[in-house]
């Protein structure tokens, strides 16, 4: 059923009879083309573009708990691509594009709000380096506003201008950056995959990968095993679990992101907000309640929840910042289970066991990934090479010395 | 989290900074033959279990000790600190009985 505003109105005027599930509740196959281990939004991702743009529809997701109980449902929701280096610029500005189009593509209201990001610097040497990242924004097609002061206020009056330590000298800010209904995206890949025949299994973890001469030929799972030409790992956070059964260790870390939201408050901020001098970023939702995060707890986790040294630190960020959140009390807060990897980006790329390929490695910065990471996946698996815009995301690239090291600090799981 | 520290008793965790798997103690030597590899390995690859995990915390806001804290990841959970000094210098020991540590223990300086 494609969904319009005649069918809502045709459906309210029938009693609302007609609206069927958004997708199908099928038992496995014992053979598929492909299989996609992780029903997240990059696994529906993946699954929705292999069907549409490769017209591969003999096609799996196995999703060990319900769909989209992982990251996609737990993170905040921010997109943007206001990258640095050549290697990660151009795959992100590619997400940005697919996000603009995506309700379209998928038929679907994932709530697509580009209200802009402003991130914010408080350094003459950090305005020097926004200058340098705006520009290589704008050289990849991206969008790239670099503002004073004065633009910073006009946009966004309620900060503290006048922190002594952290006075604001300058906003890097992009437009078309913004938030996006996180649940919806997985439930319109979903929709978008099922629809073209891919089938969703929920409730069906992967206990095993079968192995025949060296090459992957399919999986064991809770619902029985499952053979396939091509095995797509696709389950950061747990990336380190999976991929050992096949006996790989990766440059991976999995840590604790905890994520925060407030009371509903009158509109206030219009658009996503983060803080250069500590780490701190806020946006509010359209129900009214801030969401906001800041560093990972920084030991390995796989444990969903936190610990309040952080909260105090993510507190004490948005205090220094916007003061004028001092009285909004907390509703709510959570953690998700990040794969930091070494250099802080991200893994698109065949293993070296035949038939065995691997996505992860998105540390915390996945969710606005999620569009061009299932379409570079998909690439990979229907043509056996990478994306033009995910060349470097390999899994060697530490070993031959290509690392993508964004921040410019060696080689360290702690980064994003 | 709190780390029941060997020499100074429980402190908080945030008093530490992490380092992460302890199998960093375990450097490869370079004479070997495939060390290209085996320095990547060592320096990039990590064991990241899903349960009981071996890892490295440094005691900055105390004694500066490196410790080797057996944690629970799905718990956080601690079962077990060592100091990692005491674990290299056993480690040292046993593969080499002939072995002064006193003198040749990288983790002395």
């Amino acid at each position: 059923m494609r969904y319009s505003a005649f069918q809502i109105l045709k459906e309210g005027l029938t009693g609302n009879k007609g609206w069927k599930p958004a997708w199908r509740d099928p038992e496995p196959k014992t053979d598929y083309d492909v299989v996609i281990v992780g029903g997240g939004g990059h696994g529906l991702a993946t699954a929705h573009y292999l069907a549409k743009e490769h017209g591969i529809t003999n096609v799996a997701v196995l999703e060990k708990g319900w769909l989209g109980s992982g990251n996609i449902g737990r993170n905040t929701t921010i997109i943007r691509s206001n990258y640095l280096l050549p290697g990660n610029e151009p795959f992100y500005e590619l997400s940005m594009k697919l996000w603009e189009g995506l309700e379209q593509d998928f038929n679907y209201n994932a709530m697509v709000s580009q209200r802009g990001i402003l991130n914010l610097a408080h350094s003459d040497g950090q305005r020097d380096a926004y200058v340098r990242r705006g520009n290589a924004m704008r050289m990849a097609g991206a969008d790239a506003v670099l503002l004073d002061t004065d633009g910073v206020r006009k946009l966004a009056p309620y900060l503290n201008f006048d922190n002594a330590r952290f006075p604001i000298k300058a906003g890097l800010w992009q437009p078309r950056g913004g938030t996006v209904r996180h649940d919806a995206v997985a439930w319109g890949y979903a929709r978008g995959a099922d629809s073209r025949g891919v089938d969703i299994i929920q409730n069906c973890e992967v206990t095993g990968f079968q192995m025949n001469n060296g090459r992957c030929v399919g999986v064991r799972t809770s619902k029985g095993s499952i053979t396939a030409k091509k095995i797509a790992v696709c389950v950061a956070g747990s990336s380190s679990c999976v991929m050992e059964q096949a006996g790989m260790r990766l440059p991976i870390e999995s840590h604790v992101l905890q994520a925060f939201v407030s009371e509903g408050l009158k509109p206030i901020i219009p658009g996503v907000v983060t803080f250069g001098a500590g780490h701190f970023y806020v946006s509010q939702s359209d129900k009214g309640g801030l969401v906001f995060g800041g560093d990972i707890d920084g030991y390995n986790s796989y444990a969903q929840r936190g610990n309040l040294p952080v909260v105090e630190d993510v507190c004490e960020g948005g205090m220094a910042l916007m003061p004028m959140i001092g009285r909004a009390r907390l509703l709510r807060m959570w953690g998700g289970v990040m794969d930091m990897s070494m250099d802080g980006s991200p893994f698109i790329d065949k293993t070296a066991i035949p038939g065995l390929y691997f996505n992860g490695g998105w540390c915390y910065g996945g969710f606005k990934a999620t569009p061009a990471s299932g379409w570079c996946y998909a690439h990979l698996l229907a043509t056996d090479s990478p994306h033009e815009t995910a060349t470097e995301f390999r899994l060697d690239r530490f070993l031959s010395g290509r690392m993508i090291d964004e921040k410019g600090v060696g080689a360290q799981p702690n980064l994003h | 989290m709190i780390i029941n520290h060997p020499l100074l008793g429980p402190r908080d965790a945030a008093e530490f900074v992490y380092l992460g798997d302890a199998s960093l103690l375990n450097r490869p030597s370079r004479d070997i033959e495939n060390a290209a590899q085996a320095f990547t390995d060592y320096l990039y690859l990590r064991d990241n279990p899903a349960g009981v995990h071996q890892e490295l915390w440094f005691h900055e806001q105390g004694d500066r000790s490196w410790l080797v804290v057996t944690r629970n990841t799905l718990t956080h959970d601690i079962t077990r600190v060592e100091l990692a000094h005491d674990i290299v210098r056993a480690s040292v020991q046993q593969n080499d009985p002939n072995h002064n540590s006193e003198h040749k223990s990288g983790l002395d300086q």
